[in-house]
């Protein structure tokens, strides 16, 4: 794999590189899922790992997500570190009891005699014509879990670095690659093994009018949004969330306090989504700061419709556009 | 053309209820040592049982899963092992916990509701500590199996389930992986015919547990889990096959739970007098006791010493576990992740603060 500045780089490209990057320089990361090694994973994102670091490291598992999952914990108590695979995140479910009553807690149970290094990745999102259950958006689900990390890329390089950070990491991280991304857009990736904070969220775009807060695929739109909305002379300050748990309010809340109007936009559905917690944060600590109430852009409070319907479900540029209008206006 | 595939499972039974031998003993009943250390485990076992029982019932700990009717494969497990090997347990192992090397203060500890009772393990700092998700921890033992053999390590993994656990996906996904990767890991059902008041014959329709080994390609061995000579033979044998590299083994010991579920359970709503007399009937611990008694190696001088033994250690277990502190609220915070995330820093200031002094 080049080392150095690659070029054209997919966003599933630069999870590629950031496994095949930690594997090179770290013997204790494993990969392991369904169909990730002889066939390089569904979407392609472990390709050429079995052939560089073997069947012992690289394991094609059994189709049953609960072991994956739980197989992952065991691993990891012996210091291996775990990148798992889920083939789609609505086959995560079956591992929930795992991730939620072990990987999340193992440190905490045993006060940190035992600890769970591992990365659950899985493509999430819709956007790309899937069957059912291929198209899901449930990242609250495990925010709302103590332990667990939730980390969510919207470019190749934050995928590069924010993987390498994830594996890096000693604490369990859902690592959700939103897969209408994956090779919707290429960037320079530096390949250096250069990790991004955990921590942070990303301010994609500053701006003074309005905050646009956002993550996963949703980045895509609102920053077409905010380009349509400048011409409109709309100044719009873009956050990328990335880390949707433990979340990072300090940037959000300094942003607030400068633009005065915030817009949150997820794909995922309304009920109980990460937004809400975002939205309450805001009117807890930023109320004084706010020239207008907090406004949602998200899926509907319905199970994702199949393909056919899948755009009438999916945050649009003009949704986004007309819900900061909506806000500017007050 | 039709082909037939045949399979077996055996089952091993070395000693009568009373403790009469019924063949030719296994090489390990020579081993006069091991033969009383495993006596002396079962009755500093249930010497602890009884007292934690009691701390329950009068306010002093938290409901508890009695261990009774498992002290024999317990010992069997606790004295096949080695140290380098690494235990996976579920909630009813307390005799395979005191031979790890577990003290009996933080055995109280865990089920006192401290978290630190799984936290110092210095003597089998690799062990998973205790799963009450039932049978979850079969993947936890095949994922540790799996590290063994990635850096190819001649130890081995053992894994208690319950015959409820059997039924879970959790039991069967992990035995199939034990097949398939050929994993240095011995599964025990241990089959005590109850899941809280759910009877062994509703678990399944197959006529053994052993069986389901048979499906995921692993030797299934059934035992009766009362009869020590039997359990650690099989033992014995199945863990040197792991640790050789020659894969895994499901063995069922055959035991009855002796007493309620937990001490939050009343078993006489769902189980008769008459069966749990006809258990006791077959209670391993008597049974290798009245073989030491034919073999000369036991007396009631001795029986008497190990009785008031076992109390006094039990007792000062028991000082010891109520004189510790409860650890300070902060600590509910500090051991989540590595390094507290700023995200949790306010609740942390918060619970400082609320309960002053709390400061660890």
């Amino acid at each position: 794999m080049s080392k150095g500045e690659l070029r054209d780089v997919t966003l599933v490209e630069a999870v590629n590189l950031a496994l095949h990057w930690e594997m090179e320089h770290d013997e204790n990361v494993v990969v392991l899922g369904e169909d990730i090694a002889t066939n390089g994973g569904v979407f392609r994102a472990t390709v050429g790992l079995k052939e560089k670091f073997g069947f012992k490291r690289v394991m094609d598992t059994p189709l049953a997500e609960n072991l994956i999952a739980g197989t992952s914990v065991g691993m990891a108590t012996q210091g291996l570190k775990p990148v798992a695979e889920f083939q789609f995140m609505g086959f995560i479910y079956a591992g929930m009891e795992q991730i939620v009553s072990h990987a999340a807690r193992m440190r905490n149970r045993t006060r940190g005699r035992l600890h769970c290094p591992i990365v659950y990745r899985a493509p999430f999102g819709g956007g790309i014509h899937a069957p059912e259950h291929h198209s899901e958006s449930t990242e609250a689900l495990f925010a709302h879990i103590p332990g667990l990390r939730v980390v969510i890329p919207s470019s190749p390089q934050r995928a590069y670095g924010l993987l390498l950070a994830a594996i890096r990491n000693p604490d369990p991280v859902i690592f959700l690659e939103p897969k209408r991304l994956y090779r919707a857009v290429t960037q320079s990736v530096e390949n250096n093994g250069e990790a991004l904070p955990l921590d942070t969220c990303f301010t994609l775009r500053e701006g003074d009018d309005v905050t646009l807060i956002t993550w996963g695929p949703c980045v895509m739109e609102t920053l077409q949004a905010a380009d349509k909305l400048a011409h409109q002379g709309v100044s719009c300050e873009v956050i990328d969330v990335a880390t949707v748990s433990p979340l990072d309010r300090e940037t959000l809340l300094c942003s607030v306090a400068k633009t005065g109007r915030a817009v949150i936009i997820h794909e995922a559905c309304r009920n109980g989504g990460v937004g809400a917690e975002i939205a309450a944060s805001l009117a807890e600590s930023a109320f004084l700061d706010l020239q207008a109430p907090v406004v949602r852009v998200t899926g509907y409070d319905t199970v994702m419709p199949y393909y056919r319907n899948e755009a009438a479900y999916l945050p649009q540029v003009e949704d986004i556009v007309e819900a900061v209008e909506q806000v500017i206006a007050l | 053309m039709r082909q037939r595939h045949e399979f077996h499972v055996d089952s091993t039974r070395y000693l009568d209820d009373h403790g009469k031998p019924l063949d030719d003993l296994p090489a390990l009943a020579g081993d006069t040592e091991r033969v009383l250390a495993a006596y002396r485990n079962m009755v500093l076992t249930r010497t602890f049982d009884s007292k934690v029982i009691a701390l329950q019932r009068t306010g002093k700990c938290g409901t508890y899963a009695s261990v009774l009717g498992h002290e024999v494969i317990g010992t069997a497990i606790g004295q096949s092992m080695a140290k380098t090997d690494v235990f996976v347990p579920y909630y009813r192992d307390q005799a395979v916990h005191t031979l790890r090397g577990l003290s009996l203060r933080d055995m109280m500890l865990y089920w006192g509701g401290d978290e630190r009772g799984s936290a110092n393990w210095e003597n089998c700092p690799e062990d998973l500590p205790i799963a009450v998700p039932i049978a979850t921890q079969c993947c936890h033992a095949v994922g540790v199996a799996s590290a063994i053999r990635i850096r190819g390590e001649e130890r081995a993994v053992v894994c208690c389930v319950g015959d409820g656990g059997t039924s879970k996906g959790d039991f069967l996904e992990s035995i199939n992986l034990a097949g398939a990767w050929h994993l240095p890991v011995v599964f025990v059902a241990i089959n005590n015919q109850w899941a809280i008041s759910t009877p062994r014959s509703l678990q399944t329709g197959a006529e053994t547990i052993a069986q389901k080994a048979i499906s995921a390609g692993l030797p299934g061995h059934a035992v009766d889990g009362n009869d020590y000579f039997a359990a650690s033979e099989v033992l014995d044998t199945a863990l040197e096959r792991a640790r050789g590299g020659k894969g895994a083994t499901l063995i069922e010991a055959v035991t009855y739970r002796l007493g309620d579920h937990t001490t939050a359970d009343d078993a006489t709503r769902y189980r008769t007098a008459e069966d749990l007399k006809r258990a006791w009937e077959k209670d391993g611990v008597k049974r290798l006791q009245n073989w030491l008694h034919d073999n000369d190696l036991w007396d009631a001088d001795k029986e008497k010493t190990l009785q008031a033994d076992c109390k006094t250690r039990v007792e000062k277990a028991v000082e010891e576990y109520l004189a510790t502190e409860p650890q300070p609220p902060t600590a509910m915070v500090d051991y989540l992740f590595e390094t507290l995330p700023p995200a949790l820093q306010a609740q942390r200031e918060r619970i400082a603060a609320k309960y002053r002094g709390g400061e660890s």
